[in-house]
């Protein structure tokens, strides 16, 4: 998880009560996550159930190398206030000059998000007194934003269960640019505010859900299908704070309600803590921003003739580019790879996991369908356990394939595949095959060998060949426990089974 | 050549430090005259005119390094071009690196900018000599010049022998110098320095007619150019989408030169054309027959002198004699224009404003019970009741309660008011004429008797419309009034057509030939032959 500032998204929860209107909060934190959350009573008793009603409003901060209006670099943990331009700090004087980059961002976003983006639109003033807010006034889009009537499709488990996928859609109603503000430090034994303007202008993207979703995990998995797209278009890390969803599913879940409030995220505590008090009624006295022109986007069609390419933002030329989106790649994979819905959804959320699994199926002769199997429930098991990303994994792709191979080629038997797979996990450099020697793991593959194992373990169990003859079958289970034991798991179970059955229909 | 002293009179030859930017460039080239003698020369007027309150800050050492570095440039033969050499006087709103930039506020008394703005950097990049910074109303809000932190402004006619000669002493119990009047405002200060000679450009802002208004009551031109056409970058703003840099200078064609290096696109402000600006010269017109002159009739506006009336009729009469069309036009929403100019204004001003805090730079109050106790004293310490009515009834404009009622409204009628314009150039009208001001300046004594609203109100009625709609319009100084004070006249033209615009005043300011002013102190600066000596043919 990230802490605050490093590419991080944060969304706001409203509530909405049975009244129904919603309040907006101050929307002006990074990396808190707000949901417009509430419940509306299904029927008229009052004891009837509460059907909780959640809206989501989330700011991402955009990738970029400069802020939102200034050319600031954008820097995580840089020395504090040693990332701001004159504009930034709000000088006399200074202009806000729109970063493109921050825009295609935005048009990128929103095209992913099915929204219909407004060939112009405009800025405004929001205005506010606050410490890190220098100029006393925000830039948003309050009246006409970039994007606006889009969608996003998400799916998540019906009680818990993988293999039950439900797929749902909540309307997005428009993902708008805007500036972060500073940050405050509070120094409470000096009763003093220490403020670092070098996230101060830095460039959010809000993306507005109508309250379409019902419950805690709906909004989580709408969140995270949100943080997919962001990262797949490279508009947003995305690094979520999933603190604030958890906390308010937990919340939501013991029957607590919801209060209307900003939330910051502290890194420290590992969760999110409220912020302030609402001062009252806030009114923001918005305002056009007189500095800035409408921002005018074009398309194919209505692009002039003679113009600098470098001056306008073309919207076809940027949906022409728009990589494939996580619901495209999850059918992808299911296709080419004859694998589950249900894992392709494992594969594409975990963070390189598809690029990993991938990478294994192209080095092995091995079926995707089977490999999926060591993917799901070996690798990732392990790299939660030790809380490592795909990338981070002491065992490459090439590593896997081999051992994958050697299971394969009936080298080695699953068992002993599996004990290769824990040494290769302790990421000593060594290839499955020198494990594979270095315990004798490797199979017997010498027929007269096994066959003069499998004889005397029947000569040594009358009573289980008698048993066996006599009609028991199930018996020979044991014969062949026996034979395993006796070459350390080394014999291929099936030949074994089928020695056995020969010898003793005989 | 080193200069250890001031220049004698003699030194400086022939040259008149009355004359206009080209002849003086001339003069440079030719060495007659160096950057340093000219720079020296200036920096005694303003010593010897110091009475005028016209410059907050005199910059001498670095205007005196300025010149010193031009004159290397001369001597190598490589001027930077026509400004090199130039002493330049700027109002202090606009940010100047090294030097303080106060806006007569005590919000920013002691502010050092660190960087300057792109008309200021435009200027010395050329080569011309920054001499210091100008007096205003505190954050241009006002018409006077009367309103700052630094005191008033004093008009260099109250001075003058034409005045003098006319006025009559009220009574002998008032003390002599309650006579002088007021430059007009808010760049008094800018239009006061070139009034009085002790710069040959200025620079001033103009958002409702701080340029035109100063320019008018002090006999200079006043060039308000349109709104894009020039960066505001560095400018401190008052209203972002009316205010435009000003040109203050002592004739047309100085005011086409100072232009020609200031307009074009900057990448720092963002409502500059992205157009390539040509710097042009004004060409000499002689037949004025194929202009048609629009008189609009809104602006014959109650409380117009009949002095100025005259003046207006009699300049319109000149165009018609020299075989120009003049027709009458009308601008229906123009008496709207100053009520909606107030809510835009005030509004734009609540906004702005807003980042005076005491945090970042500027005053900081030493109140420290909270954050929000520290920003009221601050800004109840920093600023004037002015400034602070100003925010106050903008913050009220911009409720969510009011914003509809009042600011939408406005923005409404200020489309109205161009497209009022549009219609009227539409028509065929190339250039309108109008009175720039409603009266010549009163005396400073007579002016404090209303509050700053009201006055404001009534001195921006003639020059705002032209913000409203962000058209370029010049101050032409035109008459001398019964009282020995000048009178200007306004030329508002189509947008980006300043050529058109200045070529038809330039043609006005030949004809009217206006009286120079007779100022005791720039007389014994100065023993090049007096230009315009004439006196005025046109009253």
């Amino acid at each position: 998880m990230a802490a605050r500032g490093c590419g991080g998204v944060w969304c706001r929860v409203l509530q909405r009560g049975p009244g129904g209107s919603c309040s907006a909060s101050r929307p002006r934190r990074a990396v808190a996550c707000n949901a417009r959350g509430g419940a509306v009573p299904l029927g008229q008793s009052g004891l009837a159930p509460w059907a909780a009603v959640v809206g989501l409003e989330i700011h991402a901060q955009i990738t970029s190398n400069s802020k939102l209006f200034s050319g600031s670099q954008v820097q995580f943990a840089a020395p504090p206030n040693s990332l701001v331009s004159f504009f930034d700090a709000s000088l006399p004087g200074t202009l806000p000059v729109l970063n493109r980059r921050c825009v295609e961002a935005t048009v990128m976003t929103g095209l992913a998000l099915n929204c219909t983006i407004n060939k112009k639109s405009l800025f405004d003033r929001k205005h506010y007194f606050y410490a890190d807010l220098p100029a006393g006034y925000q830039i948003t889009q309050q009246r006409v934003p970039i994007a606006v009537n889009g969608s996003l499709s998400y799916s998540l488990c019906k009680d818990n269960k993988m293999s039950q996928m439900v797929t749902k859609t909540v309307r997005i109603k428009q993902i708008q640019l805007e500036q972060d503000s500073g940050k405050s430090l509070h120094d409470d034994a000096r009763s003093q505010t220490l403020i670092d303007l070098n996230r101060a202008g830095v460039g959010l993207m809000e993306v507005v859900m109508e309250p379409d979703m019902c419950c805690g995990e709906e909004a989580a998995a709408a969140v995270r299908e949100l943080q997919l797209i962001l990262q797949t278009l490279g508009s947003s890390q995305a690094i979520m704070a999933d603190y604030e969803i958890q906390r308010q599913i937990k919340e939501l879940e013991n029957g607590g309600t919801v209060l209307n409030e900003t939330r910051a995220f502290d890194s420290k505590l590992g969760c999110t803590v409220p912020m302030r008090d609402k001062e009252g009624k806030q009114d923001y006295r918005f305002m056009p921003e007189p500095n800035l022109p409408p921002l005018i986007l074009y398309d194919a069609k209505s692009l002039p003739a003679n113009v600098n390419h470098q001056q306008v933002v073309n919207i076809d030329w940027i949906h022409e580019r728009l990589p494939d989106l996580p619901s495209v790649k999850r059918a992808k994979l299911v296709e080419l790879y004859g694998i589950l819905p249900e894992h392709s959804f494992t594969l594409v959320n975990e963070d390189g996991l598809m690029d990993f699994f991938e990478d294994v199926v192209k080095q092995t002769q091995m079926k995707p369908k089977k490999v999926i199997g060591w993917i799901l429930s070996d690798l990732l098991s392990h790299l939660k356990q030790h809380s490592l990303t795909a990338k981070e994994s002491p065992i490459s792709s090439f590593l896997l394939a081999d051992l994958l191979n050697l299971l394969e080629n009936g080298d080695i038997s699953s068992s002993a595949a599996k004990q290769v797979f824990e040494e290769l996990w302790k990421g000593e450099g060594k290839t499955p095959l020198e494990i594979v020697k270095e315990k004798q793991l490797e199979l017997i593959q010498d027929q007269e060998e096994l066959e003069q194992i499998c004889q005397a373990v029947i000569d040594e169990r009358e009573k289980e060949v008698m048993a066996i003859k006599g009609g028991n079958e199930k018996v020979i289970n044991k014969l062949i426990g026996l034979v395993r034991k006796a070459t350390r798991g080394r014999a291929n179970p099936l030949l074994v089974k089928q020695i056995l059955e020969k010898k003793l229909s005989e | 050549m080193k200069l250890e002293c001031v220049p004698t009179v003699s030194e400086l030859g022939s040259i008149s430090i009355l004359g206009q930017i080209t002849n003086i460039s001339a003069a440079l080239k030719e060495g007659q005259v160096t950057p340093t003698e000219l720079c020296q020369r200036c920096l005694a007027l303003i010593r010897s005119t110091q009475f005028l309150n016209a410059y907050i800050t005199v910059a001498e050492e670095t205007a005196l390094k300025q010149a010193e570095e031009s004159e290397k440039r001369y001597r190598r033969g490589q001027p930077l071009g026509e400004l090199d050499g130039i002493p330049i006087a700027v109002k202090d709103n606009f940010n100047t690196a090294g030097i303080e930039t106060t806006c007569a506020s005590n919000m920013l008394k002691g502010y050092i900018s660190p960087y300057n703005a792109t008309v200021v950097q435009k200027l010395l990049d050329g080569g011309a000599v920054l001499l210091g910074k100008t007096n205003l109303d505190e954050f241009a809000m006002g018409s006077g010049s009367t309103d700052g932190v630094f005191g008033p402004v004093r008009n260099p006619w109250s001075y003058s022998r034409q005045y003098k000669e006319k006025i009559v002493p009220r009574s002998d119990s008032e003390p002599e110098n309650s006579n002088w009047v007021i430059t007009g405002g808010s760049s008094g200060g800018s239009a006061a320095a070139v009034s009085a000679f002790t710069c040959f450009a200025a620079l001033g802002s103009d958002t409702g007619g701080s340029t035109r208004n100063p320019a008018a009551h002090c006999g200079v031109v006043g060039l308000k150019p349109t709104y894009g056409l020039i960066s505001r970058h560095g400018l401190i703003p008052l209203v972002n989408s009316m205010d435009v840099p000003g040109i203050l200078t002592r004739c047309v064609d100085d005011a086409a030169v100072v232009l020609g290096s200031l307009a074009g696109h900057d990448p720092k402000d963002s409502t500059t054309v992205q157009d390539i600006f040509q710097p042009f010269a004004l060409p000499s017109l002689t037949d004025v027959s194929k202009l048609s002159i629009g008189i609009p009739k809104e602006y014959h506006a109650p409380g117009l002198s009949s002095e100025i009336l005259a003046v207006w009729s009699k300049a319109a009469d000149l165009f018609k004699n020299a075989g120009a069309k003049v027709v009458e036009v009308s601008l229906p929403h123009t008496h709207y224009s100053i009520v909606c100019y107030h809510v835009l204004c005030t509004a734009e001003v609540a906004s702005n404003m807003a980042r005076f805090d005491g945090l970042e730079y500027g005053h900081r109050s030493d109140m420290n019970k909270s954050t929000e106790s520290m920003y009221a004293a601050t800004r109840r310490e920093g600023f004037s009741d002015v400034v602070r009515g100003r925010i106050l009834s903008g913050n009220y404009f911009l409720l969510k309660q009011n914003y509809e009622d009042y600011f939408v409204k406005a923005q409404k009628v200020r489309r109205l008011i161009a497209n009022d314009f549009v219609k009227v150039f539409g028509s065929g009208v190339d250039i309108l004429l109008t009175p720039t001001t409603l009266s010549d300046a009163v005396p400073y004594v007579e002016f404090i008797k209303e509050d700053n609203r009201t006055r404001s109100t009534q001195d921006d009625i003639l020059t705002q419309a032209a913000n409203m709609a962000g058209l370029p319009a010049v101050n032409v100084p035109t008459a001398l009034s019964g009282r020995g004070l000048p009178i200007g006249l306004q030329f508002i033209g189509r947008s980006f057509q300043e050529k058109q615009l200045l070529t038809v005043a330039k043609w006005f300011e030949k004809q009217v030939q206006f009286p120079m002013i007779q100022l005791e102190e720039v007389k014994k600066h100065d023993n090049g032959v007096l230009q315009h000596q004439k006196s005025a043919s046109f009253s």
